[in-house]
């Protein structure tokens, strides 16, 4: 008679089999990383159990409660193959702003923080502050790494409290522009270390 | 002996992640739609979802507001913005702005999901989402970022998005959501927690 186990292990489970699962999208959990005065996060494909290949088309990095140890920015970095995170990036940003007293808000073009073909840090922030009840939530998605024949689109938000005690929510899009396959993301900060938080890369279906 | 059909629902198959639904509320004249379980520790992130949602009352706006753990009331302190672009069904009218009529600063009233109103024509309504992050740390600041798009009164397609926090170091336990005026004719809301 054929038994658990063996039985388990002769079909593929489905990726919903409850009403709480159903309609729940495939959206699958990679990688979960705890910041500890962390100077950067990195996920790079074939390492720490990272897979950031041809498996998905798209994948989805979650930024949660990420806490700065210094007033400074969050970036961007990714890598085309090799081993140093320098590929090329076009992106653009823009920015609402309000503060918490009201006496201002901004929906603006910040072209200070977008990149034209640079190979350095993409800022996904300006300055903010350190303040302990501070930190940064947000997403970014980033398509079709793998591909060897176009571009890669990402696209993101990310919200912070500036030094100024206002709210900043950043909206940026842009694109790796090479065709070799893109294999790492590296997040980093400007100076100092991202103190604590959690970095979440998914992989969608 | 035991099936496939059988062993198969006595399994408990994850799926690696991604979003678990936690609740789901289908609105029939409600003034209310509220979450009061299920938003703890257990997830960083959780994800309301809002489908097809109908008011009873022309020109008005669905909105929603927090309640700290063990404290009563929605009414906790939000700075927000939004903004949105429209565009009338006759091609004539379109825009991106930045509304300050629907942004808080440090305001404690439900936050708008649009600034303009929504239609209560049959066939008129609006779908979207709401993520809230890490909404139990008794350290940070909870942010909040949505999209939606809404059937404006007179005919316009409105595509808002909404972004804040609540600026408080309290857990944020329960979410409430309800219309400006008038009751939540009909409509879906889902709650998940996302892995």
């Amino acid at each position: 008679m054929a038994t658990y186990s063996a039985i388990a292990h002769n079909f593929t489970p489905p990726s919903a089999t409850t009403s709480a699962q159903i309609g729940a999208g495939a959206m699958t959990l990679i990688k979960t990383v705890t910041a500890s005065d962390s100077s950067d996060i990195s996920f790079v494909h074939g390492s720490s159990d990272v897979v950031f290949d041809s498996t998905y088309k798209t994948y989805l990095f979650k930024f949660i409660s990420l806490h700065l140890s210094s007033d400074t920015y969050l970036s961007l970095l990714g890598r085309d193959g090799g081993s140093n995170f320098d590929a090329t990036k076009t992106s653009s940003y823009f920015r609402v702003e309000h503060t918490e007293d009201d006496s201002s808000t901004g929906f603006t073009i910040k072209t200070n923080l977008d990149v034209a073909q640079a190979t350095g840090e993409t800022k996904l922030s300006g300055n903010t502050s350190d303040d302990n009840d501070n930190a940064y939530s947000g997403e970014l998605y980033v398509f079709n790494p793998s591909s060897t024949t176009f571009i890669k689109h990402y696209f993101g938000q990310i919200n912070v409290i500036s030094g100024a005690d206002a709210l900043e929510a950043g909206y940026f899009a842009g694109y790796f522009n090479h065709t070799a396959a893109l294999d790492g993301i590296k997040i980093t900060v400007g100076t100092g270390n991202i103190a604590s938080g959690t970095i979440k890369m998914y992989g969608i279906a | 002996m035991a099936t496939y059909k059988s062993i198969r629902y006595n399994t408990p198959v994850s799926n690696g992640g991604s979003r678990v639904l936690l609740a789901e509320t289908t609105a029939s004249s409600s003034a209310t739609v509220s979450f009061t379980s299920g938003i703890d520790s257990t997830y960083k992130e959780y994800l309301f979802t809002f489908t097809s949602v109908h008011p009873a009352t022309d020109d008005v706006k669905l909105t929603f507001q927090g309640n700290a753990a063990g404290e009563s009331g929605f009414n906790e302190t939000i700075t927000s913005a939004m903004f949105r672009s429209q565009l009338d069904e006759g091609d004539s009218d379109s825009n991106l702005l930045y509304n300050a009529a629907a942004d808080q600063a440090q305001g404690t009233a439900f936050q708008q999901l649009s600034d303009n109103g929504l239609g209560n024509g049959n066939d008129e309504s609006m779908s979207g989402y709401l993520s809230l992050f890490n909404p139990s740390s008794t350290t940070f600041v909870k942010h909040f970022m949505g999209r939606n798009n809404m059937y404006q009164k007179d005919s316009y397609t409105n595509d808002n998005f909404l972004t804040g926090y609540f600026n408080t170091t309290s857990a944020i336990d329960e979410i409430q959501f309800k219309m400006s005026s008038g009751n939540i004719d009909a409509g879906t809301f889902k709650l998940y927690g996302v892995n």
